[in-house]
């Protein structure tokens, strides 16, 4: 190949940036077009598909080819892109609304079928483009135009559904910690099948600051854990806490080795290929747990689109099927 | 029983045409004993029409009503257009299937069934307050009442069967006797079971044995009445080599003939399982050799949205639903129209509104086709006529999806994708090519640039080097491909869509009658697969001396650019449809011309006498 490797600057469109000033989605276009770079994408085979919403807009501004769809549809969109040419670097841009709302019929699908995709879900528990109403990611109490009093519903933990619909792999990342961001979208590229990656987003204007619990920059070591393959689960201030099934349980806790009898062994090491594990992972939250952050699973396995396609190659290679043997195929009689 | 010594082949009375009716319990194999009816009857050189009507429920309560499968044939030495209107000849094979089908039969028509299930039980089931085969009820009919399930287990006695399985013989032994009595042979149905049981040679040896008794017990025993057979010559059909095919196949076939005109390596079908559709999604599913790839979607808006994403991807996106699941895809096809991506819609269509009828037929989808979308969503709408016609439909309905860079929806319905008939295989060679074209040139290039004499924007497919570009469902500018929200570009945009279409109409063929003159007192304006009872019906008023002529519309939208024309040539314009007045209500709007409607909703098809009353009121109403 000798076309020159492209910078993020690149990545970027002509298009004008319609987003409100200080929204996450800005940090979240640096980091996407950043990790493009790091991979050495080129621009004619990557794809940006989205749905409806201020996410959604994501496309425009990526000089890649970009689809911007209808609300909720993206992962049915792209699978359809799959079957035509697997080979094209396909990533879906969605809102918590988009995904798991409207569409979470189609992400559930797109995830136990494992088509290769990266998905990345941009979650500000609100919904932006319509003004602010409640979402189904919105915290319980969350009170929006449409839900005056709070919300009522339960709220969903996008990483709990996507590994219960059978995704092979789920990463979380905060819009504005652009290295982690960066780190996990490439390991989302990096893994063969589809890849959800929840973005923490903030939208300044209907619900801001509300992932502060855990990503202002005061709480961040002791409100997050930045998991890693391998390594052990600990997180704090010098890390001094880490993380433990609770004996004779199936749940996690909190523990800080040295203390109250806990050794060093006693703490966990991350396996992002045990799915059990990352099931308790996914569930923590603040002010109890810190929020897991990082590739919290990834366990690859064949891809969808690879299968289908297969057996299509396979019935190919077997000569130019003939349309007159078709027609001809069953019974037939001659008039003469 | 009196034997007959003498074989009644010197005796048979010849026919031109016979229809039959096969119906039973959804367990009693009507519609295999009708479909292999229909391959020797084609082999015998009819020509033919088939009709299944099956009931919605899988596995109906035994014996009653709403489980009640039937298989119709029409088949004859003559051009065969409908599955018939009266039946000839009923196969009741339980007092249900008699119940709810006898009134279909023609006085003086044959009525065969099974004296031993008109058990007290079976009657009461069926709704039978007397038995109908002592109380008269079968008075006006050439009955023939045999003990079918004494005869079918002496035939297979030796085969070493359950009672309950050989009761599943009876199927065959009442084929075996029809065979027999419209003179058929039965050796494909042999090697058939044959085949089909192939795992379990007994059972393949006992409905064979029972085919055969049927077929001996027509031949030996002198039936009641004197009824000794019927000759039906054979048709004179155009030479070449025949094959029978629904109307489902050859919509498939079509599709991939489309494709390779088309001169396109892949067919992306995404499809959500739905009466009377889901066919189409097996028969293809059975084609990845011809480069076409199935996609059961998780539902019909996804459906939609993989063959919209396949396109936008550069293959041909094709999906098909029944009016429930078009409903669904309605955004989605809203979103083809606003990218103008190629797209293929199929609606099999059936009685609605909501979940209506599954298995019966209407074409009450015409103005969700039309009109189904939010905005001004203008995009191409054609129909298939008869089983047979739907190859040359599917392939222009890929000719106008890549040429003019728009949805097409292919309107069809659930008679049409269940329905044979015989079909002259066409010389594919001859299929006129369409190659497309996708863009690969830089210069001056946005995503909206438009051919200026089809309006069609470019196709430019992901994986094209310096054609990046971004699409989507906002308006774009005509000039860049830009979203724009200038209030003229929306203008301009819409007007740029709805001219697209209509300018189909410069690239279709000119309206023709089906039947009659270019001019007269009537014009009988159909569409779909009204098309054999409305010629049947026009040439029989025609034969009368009746200044009536047939015209059955393929493109629906753009109309063919004559259309008005021709029309205006006759006094009176009918438009039978089996909807509320659909048709009718676009030719009003567009030509202003005062078409009466004709309409019929009953889930079965126009009866062919029901047309020619009809024409017949129209010219006496003017007289
Ligand atoms: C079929 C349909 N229903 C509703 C809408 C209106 N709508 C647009 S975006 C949106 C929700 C946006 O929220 P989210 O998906 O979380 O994206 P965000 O704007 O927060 O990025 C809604 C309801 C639509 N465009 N289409
Ligand atoms: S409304 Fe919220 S999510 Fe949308 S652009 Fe503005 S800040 Fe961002
Ligand atoms: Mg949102």
């Amino acid at each position: 190949m000798t076309a020159p490797t492209l910078t993020a600057k690149d990545f970027t469109s002509d298009q004008e940036v319609r987003w409100c000033p200080g929204c996450g989605d800005y940090a979240i276009l640096k980091a996407v077009t950043k990790t493009l770079a790091g991979l050495g994408a080129s621009r004619e085979d990557t794809v940006f598909v989205s749905g409806i919403g201020c996410a959604s807009r994501f496309p425009y501004y990526v000089s890649t080819y970009g689809f911007h769809t209808i609300h909720g549809r993206a992962p049915a969109i792209a699978t359809g892109v799959k079957l035509a040419n697997p080979d094209l670097d396909v990533w879906v841009v969605m809102g918590d609304g988009d995904g798991l709302s409207i569409g979470g019929n189609h992400t559930l699908h797109v995830l136990r079928r494992n088509v290769d995709l990266q998905l990345l879900l941009f979650n500000n528990e609100i919904y932006g483009l319509t003004k602010g109403q409640a979402s189904p990611t919105s915290r319980l109490g969350t009170r929006s135009p449409s839900t005056p009093r709070g919300s009522v519903d339960a709220p969903l933990i996008p990483g709990a559904f996507a590994l219960g619909a059978g995704a092979r792999f789920f990463a979380r990342a905060v819009d504005i910690q652009q290295p982690q961001l960066v780190e996990v979208l490439t390991r989302a590229h990096q893994h063969r099948g589809a890849a959800l990656v929840e973005i923490f987003q903030n939208c300044v204007v209907f619900n801001d600051g509300a992932f502060h619990e855990f990503t202002e920059r005061r709480v961040i070591p002791d409100n997050q854990i930045y998991v890693e393959h391998g390594k052990p689960l600990r997180f704090g201030a010098n890390r001094t806490h880490g993380l433990r099934i609770r004996p004779g349980t199936l749940s996690l806790e909190v523990v800080t080795p040295g203390e109250e009898g806990v050794t060093d062994d006693d703490v966990l090491v991350h396996n992002e290929k045990d799915q059990a594990l990352a099931t308790l992972l996914v569930r923590m939250a603040p002010p109890v747990f810190p929020m897991a952050i990082g590739v919290i699973f990834d366990s690859p396995a064949p891809t969808y689109e690879h299968v289908v396609l297969d057996q299509v190659t396979e019935e190919l290679q077997a000569g130019k099927a003939d349309l007159d043997a078709l027609l001809a195929g069953g019974r037939t009689w001659t008039v003469l | 029983m009196t034997m007959s010594a003498a074989g009644s082949e010197a005796v048979r009375e010849r026919q031109d045409s016979v229809v039959i009716r096969f119906a039973g319990d959804s367990g009693d194999g009507m519609q295999l004993t009708g479909s292999q009816f229909t391959v020797e009857s084609a082999l015998a050189g009819s020509d033919l029409s088939t009709f299944p009507d099956y009931p919605a429920e899988i596995r109906a309560p035994t014996g009653s009503t709403f489980g009640v499968s039937a298989f119709q044939i029409h088949f004859g030495s003559i051009d065969v257009l409908t599955a018939g209107d009266d039946l000839d000849v009923l196969i009741a094979m339980n007092p249900a299937a008699l119940i709810t089908n006898l009134r279909d039969v023609r006085i003086g028509g044959l009525v065969l069934v099974d004296s031993a299930v008109f058990t007290p039980r079976n009657l009461e089931k069926a709704g039978y307050s007397a038995n109908p085969l002592e109380d008269g009820t079968l008075v006006q009919y050439r009955s023939l009442v045999l003990d079918m399930t004494t005869l079918t287990q002496q035939a297979v006695a030796s085969c070493d069967l359950t009672s309950k399985e050989a009761l599943r013989c009876r199927n065959m032994w009442a084929l075996g006797l029809m065979l027999w009595m419209y003179d058929r042979d039965r050796s494909a149905t042999i090697e058939w079971l044959g085949k089909k049981f192939a795992k379990i040679p007994k059972i393949a040896d006992a409905n064979i044995a029972a085919l055969n008794a049927g077929h001996a017990y027509g031949e030996t025993v002198e039936l009641p009445g004197g009824l000794t057979g019927y000759a039906v010559g054979r048709a004179d059909l155009p030479p070449g080599t025949y094959r029978t095919v629904s109307g489902t196949e050859s919509l498939a076939w079509g599709l991939v003939a489309g494709l390779r005109a088309a001169g396109l390596d892949r067919l992306m079908f995404g499809s959500y399982p739905i009466t009377p559709a889901s066919p189409l999604l097996h028969v293809l599913a059975g084609l990845r050799r011809y480069g076409v790839v199935t996609f059961q979607a998780e539902d019909e808006i996804a459906a939609v949205c993989s063959a919209i994403g396949a396109s936008y991807a550069g293959a041909l996106g094709v999906t098909s639903s029944s009016g429930p699941g078009i409903a669904l895809k309605g955004e989605a096809i809203g979103l083809a129209v606003s990218t103008e991506l190629p797209l293929i819609v199929v609606n099999s269509q059936r009685a609605g509104p909501s979940t209506g009828l599954p298995t019966k037929t209407e074409q009450s989808d015409l103005f969700q086709a039309m009109y189904g979308r939010n905005g001004d969503a203008p995009l191409a709408v054609i129909a298939t006529a008869t089983p047979t016609d739907c190859f040359e439909v599917g392939i222009e309905a890929v000719r106008l999806a890549t040429k003019y860079m728009t949805p097409v929806m292919v309107l069809t319905d659930g008679y049409l994708a269940n329905a044979a008939e015989p079909w002259l295989l066409p010389d594919t060679d001859g299929i006129p090519e369409f190659p497309v074209t996708q863009r690969k040139d830089p210069e001056g290039f946005h995503p909206f640039v438009r051919d200026p004499e089809t309006l069609a924007r470019a196709w430019a497919v992901p994986g094209t080097p310096d054609l990046e570009h971004r699409i989507g469902g906002l308006e774009k500018s005509t000039s860049s491909g830009h979203i724009s929200y200038d209030p003229e570009n929306h203008q301009q945009m819409t007007n740029l869509r709805a001219g697209k279409i209509a300018g189909i109409a410069k690239d279709i063929p000119l309206q023709e009658t089906a039947l009659g003159e270019a001019t007269g007192d009537l014009a009988v304006v159909g569409w779909g697969s009204t098309f054999g009872p409305i010629f049947k019906a026009v040439a029989s008023a025609r034969e009368k001396g009746l200044r009536v002529s047939h015209v059955h519309l393929r493109y629906i939208n753009p109309f063919p650019q004559n259309l008005q024309e021709l029309l205006a040539g006759f006094s009176k314009i009918l438009v039978p449809e089996m909807n509320n007045g659909q048709l009718v209500s676009l030719l009003r709007s567009a030509f202003l011309f005062p078409a009466q409607g004709l309409s019929k909703v009953t889930g079965k098809p126009f009866k062919i006498s029901e047309l020619v009353a009809a024409i017949h009121a129209q010219l006496e109403d003017s007289a």
